[in-house]
């Protein structure tokens, strides 16, 4: 054992090195100096002393200033509370306010004492608690919730949520919003003066995801083989994203096997289009379904379901509203990241129409318009601006969605589709106590008519999963935008399917026919599996369809006697039919609402056997969802290979009049090698 | 003459609503913030990065500060919850403890001897729990006495006396194992 003299040198050397600061940068520190500046007349403006709204009689302390200097001044908080209250009721959302103030402080008490007491499995056990049990109401029994209640106090939401944390009372955030609306001064118990000494935490601790990977992808464990006697309906909601390509693309060709979390094979093939039958009649869009055998499983059969959406004139488009939410925090000064985005904005704005209009909101340090509502026709007014953005500070999100969103409505105009376009690289983090607060907003905008799509970029901390939170529950697109041809993909050719929605909520349910089929599985749309019993009911949100998209979706099927069947027959399962058995495989049935509907509508359509070989694009389709599974590491491939992919999707490519499907070839050629130097 | 104003009359008067109180105030402040952040953090980028937040937030969160503590005391605390929650944001990252020290290759122009220090130092903070390491900061590095830490932290002098033995015994098994 050693001397308390070492004791005393190593501690010595630790004081010595301590004391070796690294020389800070001036200009770091003008700069938050600035900032800190800015903020507080920002939040002089903003009312944080005074109000200059007719409902308040007097202002409240700010014009006794240093007389309250040394005065007990434990009535600001209640004051500030109450005013927020009011200004929650009139509809007036103050925002450009850094989140937090005195009357989110009382739940620190709790939260130092929480990170004193508890180690860090306590810790974790708590996120992984609340990640799981997004709608589990918030009381102040675990100290995380907490935490992220009163983080928070641009949102009317948190106040009251800190105020329920600490009476311990369970609401929905919605409910507690009414309330707040009623005037009830619910906020008082969170002024309780012996709880504002200690300073608030800090916003940044919001996201509440767990995992250790710096990048975070929202996946489920692949379906598994479903027998038809036993389960014989398969729902599942629409998915038209495409971020998980992009990702993975971007992963093998920076030299490393994606993630197996981030492959969400689904969106792979859903990445490509195919040459599907155009809608005609009512229905906005046309379904096609083909039967050709399982490339990888001669003994199966690959049902490969289209959906392609119709596509209106150019000309017919009703005026675009585009807020575009722009991360201008410090972590987006990359190559990849604001400069890509602004050449990305730039060509997109090529392809919209003089009548649109597109306004700029920043968020970093502090969220703010930089470009108010122009008429796309003013190029020059929105380069400069696009031009102006320059990445620093650190991120205030919820405070620039809440403006996105206020700029929105207050350019909207009847016939008119608002959206909010939100581009980050995935820091989306401060202020909004939880995803599923996050989520809640989100959905309220949405039915106010504001849809919200999300575009990531670079790569470091992208949140993937925040990203489908937000974009799913926004009935947007979410997508990963790596390159400037990706941009253009996304932004140009795409344009008007991502911006303009002409099916809402569609949903697909599969009824598959035990008497053919013994058993089936669907590739891919882990994360968008619906209850059986939420197909009909229209009030369960699912995925839209915009102007010309397509949704493919791929199943699986063993038909009955087949040598693949892996679940032996039931000895007293099968209850024999009379004879008259149906020689259709399954009967589709998708629902979706026309825009702005509440209603849906049914379309049916049986899927029944077809024994022509498989067209180039259901190869080319099979062939993409046979890579996202190898990705993935799938047990239902057997030994088939990449070598076998690259083959089926050569046969399968076509015209390839834009080069994605030979991009695809070389991605998997990539994987080939990557996982054989393994 | 608001130079020789004490740090909590600027702070309550700055919560109140006074800029040139504000203004003293975090010019004189931002080199303590930094420099604390820079011990809990450990690069130059992070803690230029925590200092810019905490000053962006400082406004707001001067308004639940009542004179009752000590600002610095109050002030040391609102630094060490800001970088906790960033470390706990970066560990989700997966380089929460590991990043204490990271761009010491790029201080690489340093002189050989206090590179050394340098990189020892960082190793040592890495192998130091959170707690140990605010601990050291605060103690070690700003000089406080176990008092003054036990305020900011939370936590009774007595923990914080402890706390350092444990800083003893976690230098001293590092020691060792140099040795080897």
């Amino acid at each position: 054992m050693s001397n308390q003299k070492d004791d005393f040198d190593d501690l010595a050397k630790l004081q010595a090195a301590l004391k070796d600061v690294p020389a800070q940068s001036e200009a770091a520190k003008q700069a938050a100096l600035r900032v800190a500046e800015e903020n507080f007349d920002r939040l002089q403006e903003n009312g944080g002393f005074a109000r200059p709204t007719e409902i308040q009689a007097k202002p409240a302390g700010f014009l006794k200033g240093l007389f309250d200097m040394f005065a007990p001044n434990s009535m600001k908080p209640l004051l500030l509370t109450t005013s927020s209250l009011v200004v929650i009721g009139l509809g007036v959302v103050l925002v450009q306010q850094p989140a937090f103030g005195p009357e989110v402080a009382p739940a620190i008490e709790q939260r130092t004492k929480s990170v004193d007491s508890e180690d860090a499995s306590t810790l974790s056990e708590n996120q992984v608690r609340e990640d799981s049990a997004q709608i589990e109401p918030l009381v102040a029994e675990t100290p995380q919730p907490v935490v992220e209640a009163e983080t928070d106090s641009v949102m009317a939401e948190s106040f009251v949520l800190a105020d329920e944390a600490v009476s311990s009372r369970p609401a929905t955030s919605r409910r507690a919003l009414q309330q707040a609306q009623g005037g009830a001064v619910t906020g008082l118990t969170a002024g309780s003066p012996e709880l504002t000494i200690l300073p608030a935490p800090f916003p940044d601790d919001i996201i509440v995801e767990p995992g250790p990977n710096t990048d975070r992808f929202a996946n489920e464990a692949p379906n598994p083989l479903r027998i038809t006697a036993e389960e014989p309906v398969s729902t599942f909601s629409t998915d038209v994203d495409t971020a998980s390509y992009a990702w993975v693309r971007r992963s093998l060709q920076n030299g490393q096997m994606p993630d197996p979390a981030s492959v969400r094979v689904e969106e792979m093939v859903n990445y490509f289009t195919y040459d599907y039958a155009v809608p005609e009649g009512d229905v906005p869009f046309a379904t096609s379904v083909t039967v050709s055998e399982t490339p990888w499983n001669s003994d199966t059969q690959l049902v490969h379901i289209g959906i392609q959406g119709e596509m209106p004139a150019v000309e017919d488009r009703p005026p675009l509203n585009l807020v575009f939410l722009i991360d201008t925090s410090g972590s987006m000064n990359a190559p990849d990241k604001l400069p890509l985005l602004v050449q990305s904005f730039r060509l997109m704005l090529s392809e919209l129409r003089p009548q649109d209009e597109v306004a700029i909101v920043t968020y970093a340090g502090s969220a703010g318009l930089v470009l108010e509502p122009t008429k796309a026709s003013d190029s020059a007014k929105i380069n400069a601006a696009l031009a102006n953005l320059s990445a620093g500070g650190s991120t205030a999100g919820a405070a620039g969605l809440q403006q996105a969103y206020q700029v929105a409505e207050q350019m909207a105009e009847d016939g008119e589709i608002g959206r909010v376009i939100l581009a980050t690289d995935g820091d989306f983090n401060v202020g909004q106590s939880s995803d599923a607060q996050m989520k809640t907003l989100i959905e309220a905008k949405r039915d106010s008519g504001t849809y919200l799509s999300v575009l990531g970029f670079g790569r470091g901390n992208i949140n993937d999963a925040l990203m489908q939170t937000l974009a799913q529950n926004g009935n947007g697109q979410a997508a990963y935008i790596d390159t400037l041809s990706e941009a253009r993909k996304v932004l140009v050719d795409q344009l008007t399917g991502a911006l303009f929605p002409i099916a809402g909520d569609v949903k697909v349910q599969v009824e598959w026919n035990p008497a053919q089929v013994a058993e089936y599985r669907l590739i891919g749309y882990e994360t968008r599996a619906l209850k059986r019993e939420d197909f009909n009911n229209d009030k369960v949100d699912a995925g839209d369809i915009g102007a010309g998209l397509q949704v493919t979706a791929l199943y699986e099927v063993t038909p009955v006697g087949s040598a693949a069947v892996l679940n032996d027959a039931l000895r007293y399962g099968a209850a024999a039919d009379d004879g008259t058995v149906s020689d259709e495989m399954g009967f589709l049935r998708l629902r979706y609402k026309e825009p702005g509907e509440d209603r849906s509508n049914l379309v049916e359509q049986p899927i029944t056997k077809a024994s022509a070989p498989a067209s180039q694009e259901a190869s080319f389709a099979a062939a993409i969802a046979g890579f996202g599974q190898l990705l993935r590491g799938s047990d239902y491939l057997g030994d088939w290979s990449y070598a076998d992919a690259i083959a089926l999707a050569n046969s399968g490519k076509g015209a390839d009049a834009f080069g994605y499907r030979g991009e695809a070839v070389t991605l998997m050629r990539l994987a080939e090698s990557l996982s054989q130097s393994r | 003459m608001r130079m020789k104003t004490s740090d909590e009359a600027l702070a309550v008067a700055a919560g109140n609503g006074d800029r040139d109180a504000f203004s003293v105030l975090i010019e004189r402040h931002y080199d303590r913030i930094y420099r604390m952040g820079w011990r809990l953090c450990g690069t130059q980028a992070d803690a230029e990065d925590l200092a810019h937040d905490i000053m962006a937030a400082l406004p707001a969160k001067l308004r639940s500060f009542r004179g009752e503590a000590k600002f610095t005391t109050w002030l040391y605390r609102v630094v060490m919850n800001a970088a906790t929650d960033r470390a706990r944001k970066a560990q989700r990252r997966a380089r929460a403890r590991d990043g204490w020290g990271e761009d010491y290759k790029s201080r690489a122009a340093e002189a050989a001897e206090a590179r050394e220090s340098y990189e020892w130092l960082s190793v040592a903070m890495r192998t130091l729990p959170e707690e140990l390491r605010q601990t050291v900061a605060l103690t070690l590095g700003e000089d406080l006495t176990q008092k003054d830490a036990a305020a900011v932290m939370g936590v009774s002098e007595g923990t914080v006396a402890w706390r350092m033995s444990e800083v003893k015994k976690h230098l001293r098994t590092l020691a060792e194992k140099e040795a080897i």
